[in-house]
């Protein structure tokens, strides 16, 4: 997996490219949003447009990302889901513990409110 | 000279690999070989692939602890219609029964324990057994449907 961080209106925005499964990708996700909270970052977006693949790992990954952030006061939200990983959310139910963004304008804007 | 293509009854694909997370991927392609003659719809595939991913998964983590000296025993095929995947590890085992539901709102955030969840919402069947020889043995099952294979040679 591939990991881009850019920063827009004071949101940090965690592009990921590629598989986010078991021994590939799954701690890097963990490492990347770490670097972030450690940092004293709070706000971030993670894109999911090019990730191709996840499993319970990956998920597993994400959910843990998901509570660290917010344990530190911050906010983790989504944006692109790729319809499959959309599936896999919701199965499990976690559709609802996440903030989902089609747009990104909406996303950043959301951080605001 | 044409590649062979690939046959729905080219019989059980049978293997033993090394307990290493690289491997799954050489799973899932094989299983996606096994699919390539029948007319499977790419969503049904791909659920599968992720119930296969996970299974051989879960005998590499959990089973084998990632131990290489220990392998993990694979058979898959197509039976009547219906794909039917044993994976086996060498692992002391476990009761499927007090694996927790990761629906369950103290379970909703955990960093594990979807994965079993997973192949039971993506094949039709999937079974737990100590395999006399040793390890666990999960069995999946997907009904492919009323599914024609394909013609090998079309008139």
């Amino acid at each position: 997996m591939k990991t881009n961080v850019r920063e827009s209106g004071g949101v940090q925005v965690v592009e990921l490219k590629g598989k986010i499964t078991i021994g590939s990708g799954d701690v890097q996700l963990r490492e990347t949003i770490n670097k972030l909270v450690d940092s004293g970052k709070k706000n971030i977006l993670v894109d999911m447009k090019d990730v191709t693949t996840i499993d319970s790992s990956g998920i597993g990954e994400l959910v843990g990302c998901y509570t660290s952030v917010t344990n530190k006061g911050g906010k983790l939200k989504l944006l692109h889901l790729p319809p499959k990983i959309n599936d896999v959310l919701t199965v499990t139910q976690l559709i609802t513990v996440f903030d989902v963004y089609e747009s990104e304008s909406e996303a950043l804007a959301s951080f605001k409110s | 000279m044409n590649a062979p293509r690939p046959s729905a009854k080219a019989g059980p694909i049978r293997m033993s690999l090394s307990s290493r997370f690289e491997n799954i991927e050489m799973v899932q392609h094989l299983c996606g070989r096994l699919l390539e003659g029948r007319e499977v719809e790419e969503e049904t595939r791909h659920w599968i692939l992720m119930a296969v991913r996970e299974a051989v998964a879960n005998a590499i983590k959990h089973g084998n602890r990632q131990d290489l000296s220990k392998h993990v025993h694979l058979e898959m095929d197509v039976v009547a219609d219906t794909l039917v995947i044993s994976i086996r590890d060498e692992g002391e085992g476990f009761d499927p029964g007090e694996v927790e539901d990761p629906l369950a709102p103290e379970n909703r955030l955990k960093t594990s324990g979807r994965g079993i969840f997973y192949m039971r919402t993506f094949m039709d069947d999937v079974r737990f057994q100590r395999h006399p020889r040793g390890g666990m043995e999960i069995v999946l099952k997907k009904n492919l449907g009323r599914i024609k294979e394909k013609e090998e040679n079309p008139a």
